[in-house]
């Protein structure tokens, strides 16, 4: 009845279910374990790092990222979206716009927006930015820094107790996962 | 039918918080016990008093409470750095070297004295022999700056519930008790002489005895002379 819109199917044929298409970053490609399946899949604008690849070095790009293997070294993706997978494991200097964490990371963490960390994520390591959400059940362990550049201290804000804060900190906990776990 | 029923099982669980069943992911010890909220005097007290600071450093020594760092962040765009006291703890009593735990706060904090502007310092005190509390008292007044703020909550209530409590910012004034499983009780009570003795290089500023048995008190360092 509708005609489809082909145009904006990829050429290739659509990869099976399971880990992604051909891999196609050479730096991942390179160091990939050598398993028969393809690890690196690239969609519009967002790379996926698959379970099963290792990278040491340097990871720079203008792409959001989803690791879900293991990098060691430093990641920088100073404009876009970092997320850490389940199965992802990063021992890096990370620097990103937002950083979402599902996996494990080990090293300080530096967002120029958010830096989220989910039920079940883990970070070890100090976090820079400006808005931080940790869940409950989510495992951290460093200091988070929130320093608004250039920003004035807080004296000439009205101090009542009361519905400012209580509506600013309803608003913040809107942006936390629903059913939040207790801590670590 | 079945389906049905667990359609609406599954609406029902996401229109509200789960509580008790929720806990579990890194350590099911931590699930909670109890969850109720009771309002809180000093803790507005306390943020008024880092407010007058540019990016304060804040030093909380509860477990990690995600939205309480998002609080404090946002409220105050300070730099916090979580030392969970509680597990300390937890990890001398499985080691069997809690009476060690003295020697272990004299060196436990690694800044600088006079670096950080604010304490949480919780209920901490309360779990801790007389000796241990002295040695945790004294690291912190070391790391409090001159005019830098410490608020410390104090049961007046004995009890040998072997429960930690964590105390979960919900606005200014108020503070919801979520208490979950801990392998020490609650030490004897400190009496108000007993806790400015531990505090003698601070200055109360405020204390609130409050209907939840809790003595809220905040302490301020004095500026030097």
């Amino acid at each position: 009845m509708w005609k489809r819109d082909e145009s904006v199917k990829p050429a290739t044929p659509p990869a099976p279910p399971g880990p992604a298409a051909a891999p196609s970053t050479s730096a991942a490609a390179a160091s990939a374990t050598g398993e028969p399946r393809a690890h690196v899949s690239i969609g519009r604008d967002n790379v996926n790092i698959g379970k099963s690849v290792i990278i040491k070095g340097e990871l720079s790009g203008s792409e959001d990222l989803t690791i879900e293997g293991h990098v060691e070294g430093r990641i920088d993706l100073k404009d876009n979206v970092l997320t850490i997978g389940p199965n992802g494991k990063i021992k890096a200097e990370v620097f990103a716009k937002a950083v979402i964490v599902l996996g494990e990371v080990t090293g300080n963490v530096t967002a120029s927006e958010k830096v989220d960390i989910r039920d079940n994520g883990s970070v070890d390591g100090d976090i820079a930015s400006p808005r931080v959400a940790i869940a409950e059940g989510a495992h951290f362990r460093g200091s988070v820094d929130m320093q608004r550049s250039g920003a004035k201290p807080a004296a000439a804000k009205p101090a009542t107790p009361g519905a400012p804060a209580t509506q600013q900190s309803q608003q913040q906990g809107g942006q936390q996962p629903q059913g939040q776990r207790v801590g670590a | 039918m079945a389906d049905a029923t667990r359609s609406l099982t599954d609406l029902f669980g996401m229109l509200g918080p789960r509580r008790v069943a929720d806990g579990g992911s890194v350590a099911d010890s931590a699930a909670p016990i109890s969850d109720a909220a009771y309002p809180s005097k000093a803790l507005h007290k306390f943020l008024t008093g880092l407010q007058s600071t540019a990016n304060p450093v804040l030093l909380d020594l509860g477990p990690v409470v995600g939205s309480n760092v998002t609080f404090f962040g946002e409220q105050l765009g300070c730099r916090i750095r979580v030392e969970d006291i509680a597990s300390d703890i937890d990890r001398h009593v499985k080691a069997g070297t809690i009476d060690g735990l003295a020697g272990f706060f004299a060196a436990r904090f690694t800044q600088a004295p006079g670096t950080v502007d604010g304490i949480l310092c919780w209920d901490v005190l309360d779990y801790l022999d007389r000796p241990a509390a002295q040695a945790l008292a004294t690291s912190l007044c070391r790391l409090l700056r001159p005019e830098g703020c410490l608020l410390g909550f104090f049961s007046t209530a004995d009890s040998k519930d072997q429960v930690y409590t964590k105390y979960v910012v919900v606005d200014e004034s108020t503070l919801r008790y979520r208490t979950y499983p801990a392998l020490r009780p609650r030490q004897r009570s400190l009496l108000n002489g007993d806790v400015i003795k531990l505090f003698k290089e601070l200055r109360v500023t405020d204390s609130f005895l409050m209907k939840s048995k809790l003595r809220e008190m905040l302490f301020r360092k004095p500026a030097p002379r």
